[in-house]
């Protein structure tokens, strides 16, 4: 259920402009790494390279390798929807389905390929992804709602029941806590601890407590300058990287100097 | 020390204000002074209203200025000119409106107006219904089939051409110059004088049936051609404004980008799309001068799109009110053609209601 992600030598370009630079890092299964650094230092960008969500962006390329338990997915002939059927994500906003009820959301990655199911499996299969996004008991009475009647937090909790229901292998968050308060994000924080027990998860975050809390490595991106692409500085254990940081420039950023 | 202060009688915070009876007494100043002034060169209801607008606004602002200052001033004179203007747009409907519910209800009401068809009225019946007092006979059953029926097909040709030209142009093409050779055509095509598209469709068929081929599908395809920019245009827009996100959201369940604009972006988009199709029936329904070159005329009910010439509510206004059925009792004819104008206000309308309903139908579900 749960898959490593090696990168070696991964260069993310938008048209002629070199977003990240050179990014060799190994993700293992059944942990969750954070990735932190300063806005525009390519995080989000790498992110969406490792299930190829950044295809969806005009003039966004990729050269190198990732290896998802030793398969690259930039090999040819790999298609982009077994990728991310694979690599689940969730995404900053919470952006349910406004047409959709909670349900139907939760199924969303089922229905929408048109998979048959018997309603007895689809049901155990809502259950059990609600469940798994510590949301079934809040929610278990209004199944037929619309998701875009739930609050923030837990539409966001809504949008990880709906990644995992299509059980993949590694769940990529980008800043799944920056539109939330505190205690939707202290739910999301339990939820990605108890996640990492089934998946490998990778998370994207401004919030250096949060990386602090959650992650069991960390990675930190910088960037030189305006114009400069993003770069990889530091991959390490989260307590090195808070605590004892190889790089100058880390240090500055995890103490507060800068950024 | 405290000390409790006492509301003041005349608030210093409303000084240099008007009193609020104010417009009230301008505007019955005004009526007055407008009356005496137009019974010295002749009264009558319009000047009056108009004259008494006019001074009420200048009383207003003068009494501003002197009292309340420029702002304020400023204020009602702009006021005056919005609601003015508003009025002056109002006027022309509501008087077309009032006309046509004036002239065209006694011939709706008239027995078997909706029907029955023109198919054996001739002169002699309408002069006789001038001369002895008969019912009016004859209605416009042929024509609400034919318009019916021409606009129909024309949908049916003109929904998916124009849905799938959008989707081309938002989800696939991504700028690229043969969507904008696309974008620039359709522009085009929203401008072209509507009898153009009459002539294209008229030369079309033949040139392919051979000529004076005049069927309801004819003008079907003539009314299609107006339709299809209109249809392009609106759902464009609407499939612009459904944000990137959702789509995201699919592509990231590993759902297909056909399957996500099928299942998700459409949906997401469908009242704003189903509104826009039946604001562009509704813009077709009255065209005139297509069906003219491309329907012909017909006084009896035809069923079938495909063969014959047939009717339509503006063709049938058209050709009562230009060929009356006796040319020398024109009256009946002009009745029945005000009742068909009424009838097809009444469906436009209708049209729009339901565009309003079939918005809020499928309109994304809010609720908790």
């Amino acid at each position: 259920m749960s898959k490593r992600i090696d990168v070696s030598d991964l260069n993310v370009y938008y048209g002629d402009f070199l977003a990240v630079e050179d990014v060799n890092i190994n993700l293992e299964a059944k942990s969750v790494t954070a990735f932190i650094g300063p806005s525009g230092c390519g995080k989000s960008t790498f992110l969406r390279t490792l299930n190829r969500m950044h295809e969806v962006i005009p003039g966004a390329r990729v050269e190198g390798k990732v290896l998802l338990d030793g398969d690259n997915l930039y090999a040819d002939g790999v298609d982009p929807v077994t990728v991310r059927s694979q690599i689940g994500m969730v995404f900053q906003r919470p952006n349910p389905f406004p047409t959709m009820s909670i349900r139907d959301n939760v199924l969303a990655g089922v229905k929408l390929n048109s998979r048959r199911m018997p309603k007895s499996d689809a049901d155990d299969l809502v259950e059990k992804s609600l469940r798994g996004a510590n949301l079934w008991n809040e929610v278990k009475d209004r199944l037929e709602k619309p998701g875009s009647g739930l609050s923030g937090g837990q539409q966001q909790r809504l949008c990880i029941a709906r990644a995992i229901a299509v059980s993949p292998d590694v769940i990529l968050m980008d800043e799944p806590c920056s539109a939330l308060d505190p205690i939707s994000t202290l739910a999301i924080e339990d939820l990605i601890n108890e996640l990492k027990d089934e998946y490998t998860v990778v998370i994207v975050t401004h919030n250096m407590q949060q990386a602090a809390r959650v992650s069991d490595k960390t990675a930190f991106f910088n960037i030189a300058g305006t114009g400069k692409p993003g770069k990889l500085i530091e991959f390490a254990d989260t307590t090195t990287i808070f605590n004892n940081p190889g790089e100058k420039s880390t240090e500055d950023y995890v103490s507060g100097r800068f950024g | 020390m405290a000390t409790l202060m006492t509301e003041r009688k005349r608030s210093a915070l409303t000084r240099g204000r008007l009193p609020r009876y104010t417009p009230y007494a301008i505007a019955v100043a005004a009526i007055i002074i407008s009356a005496a002034l137009l019974s010295l060169v002749g009264f009558n209801v319009f000047g009056w209203a108009v004259l008494s607008a006019v001074l009420f606004a200048a009383g207003n602002v003068t009494s501003a200025a002197i009292v309340e200052g420029r702002r304020k001033a400023t204020d009602k004179f702009a006021t005056s000119l919005v609601v003015g203007a508003f009025l002056v747009a109002l006027l022309p409907l509501v008087s077309v409106i009032w006309t046509v519910l004036v002239n065209g209800v006694p011939g709706l009401m008239a027995p078997g107006f909706l029907t029955t068809s023109m198919n054996g009225v001739t002169g002699a019946v309408d002069n006789a219904a001038v001369k002895d007092g008969t019912p009016v006979l004859g209605g416009v059953y042929h024509a609400l089939v034919g318009s019916v029926l021409i606009t129909l097909w024309a949908t049916i040709i003109s929904v998916p051409v124009g849905l799938l030209t959008a989707i081309y142009l938002v989800e696939y093409s991504a700028g690229n110059r043969f969507s904008k050779v696309i974008t620039f055509l359709v522009d085009v095509m929203t401008g072209i004088p509507s009898i153009v598209a009459g002539l294209f469709a008229a030369a079309f068929f033949a040139m392919i049936l051979g000529p004076g081929t005049k069927t309801g599908f004819v003008a079907a395809v003539a009314l299609s051609v107006l339709m299809i920019p209109v249809v392009v245009r609106s759902s464009e827009e609407m499939l612009k404004i459904v944000p990137n996100e959702l789509r995201e959201a699919a592509y990231a369940l590993g759902v297909r980008k056909w399957r996500t604009i099928v299942k998700v972006v459409i949906p997401t988009a469908i009242s704003g799309i189903a509104s826009g199709v039946t604001l562009a029936i509704a813009r077709v329904i009255g065209e005139t001068a297509p069906l003219l070159v491309t329907a012909g005329f017909a006084t009896s009910i035809n069923m079938n799109v495909f063969a014959g010439w047939m009717s339509s509510l503006p063709t049938f206004i058209y050709t009562q009110i230009m060929t009356p059925t006796s040319p020398s009792n024109a009256d009946p004819s002009t009745q029945r053609a005000w009742a068909a104008a009424l009838l097809l206000i009444i469906l436009v309308m209708l049209l729009n209601l339901g565009a309003r309903l079939v918005a809020r139908v499928f309109a994304p579900k809010t609720g908790r």
